[in-house]
């Protein structure tokens, strides 16, 4: 057995141990924490792959970024998770029934179309081949409209999230440009006629003295 | 050696775990999510292998898309439920039947 064998049957059957235990931890938290370790279990599939750049942005923006978003609102959320996890024996066997049946659908579709004989393994590269440079190069030409849709879609994203959770304060202190555009000289400004008033003051200096 | 086909099994295996987690976890918004993030995981893993096996890096660069769209969903996702819970102090799938769809 090479070491590229072990390697790839430790992370396989890492992956295959966590996603398990994501799909029946009865808490929720777990869940999440499980989901993590099986995207790093995937991110070291990815890198026997050599597909080095998109591993570590898995491991970056799913297990650093995303992963602990869904932790945030996990752990946030109040919620009787326990409840929640109510009927899992009585729905494994149709679960275990669907999913052994789409295994095996997918099994009979893979085995023997894509062996060694069709698709050898690529030679290896050189040792100054870079991933990233190859696939900047390709995303920054080829694909460059693509990349400026991904960076829109991103941002809708963020004001999509922004505006759905966002919950304005009360009272807040803010100018009213309507109100302001609208107001003219008479609520600013009165002017009150009145009779001119002369106080006799001649009368109190010679008491003070 | 390791072939394609021993990569094609994997993800295949991890998304029939993943359509079981959702048959299981029918009630729970989060653990759906979950399980969503890890179908893309499984699709992502194919699209790799293939561009590894065939030599060609616009599968990675799919990837790198995928990666990008499953961010904002997951984003926009959690969002929702936390709108959800605010409104209806619950996140369970079938007490939402407001629209009685």
């Amino acid at each position: 057995m090479s070491f590229q064998v072990i390697v790839f049957y430790g992370f396989a059957t890492w992956l295959i141990f966590s996603a398990l235990m994501v799909i029946s931890s009865k808490n929720s938290v777990k869940a999440a924490l499980f989901l993590v370790l099986s995207f790093v279990g995937a991110a070291g599939i990815w890198m026997l792959l050599e597909a080095e750049f998109l591993a570590i942005s898995l491991v970056v923006v799913y297990v650093g970024a995303v992963m602990v978003l869904l932790l945030f609102v996990v752990m946030m959320l109040d919620v009787d998770y326990a409840a929640l996890k109510q009927g899992f024996v009585k729905k494994l066997p149709l679960a275990l029934l669907i999913s052994i049946g789409f295994f095996l659908m997918l099994y009979r579709f893979i085995d023997g179309s894509f062996d060694s004989e069709a698709y050898a393994a690529p030679a290896a590269k050189a040792a100054d081949y870079s991933n990233i440079k190859e696939i900047g190069r390709v995303l920054y030409t080829e694909y460059v409209l693509a990349f400026e849709i991904a960076a829109v879609i991103l941002f809708v994203a963020i004001i999509a999230a922004i505006a759905l959770t966002f919950r304005g304060r009360r009272n807040r202190k803010t100018q009213n440009i309507n109100k302001q555009l609208q107001a003219n000289k008479e609520n600013r400004l009165k002017i009150v006629k009145m009779d001119p008033v002369v106080k006799d003051t001649s009368s109190s200096e010679s008491e003070e003295k | 050696m390791i072939g394609l086909s021993d990569y094609l099994i994997l993800s295949a295996i991890i998304f029939a775990i993943s359509v079981a987690g959702i048959i299981i976890n029918r009630k729970n918004v989060i653990t759906l999510l979950m399980c969503i993030e890890l179908m893309l995981l499984a699709v992502n893993t194919n699209f790799i292998a293939f561009s590894h096996y065939l030599e060609n890096i616009v599968g990675q660069v799919f990837v790198f898309f995928i990666l990008t769209v499953a961010a904002a969903e997951a984003a926009i996702g959690l969002a929702i439920v936390v709108v959800l819970f605010r409104n209806r102090a619950t996140i369970d799938v079938e007490k939402l039947n407001q629209l009685k769809g």
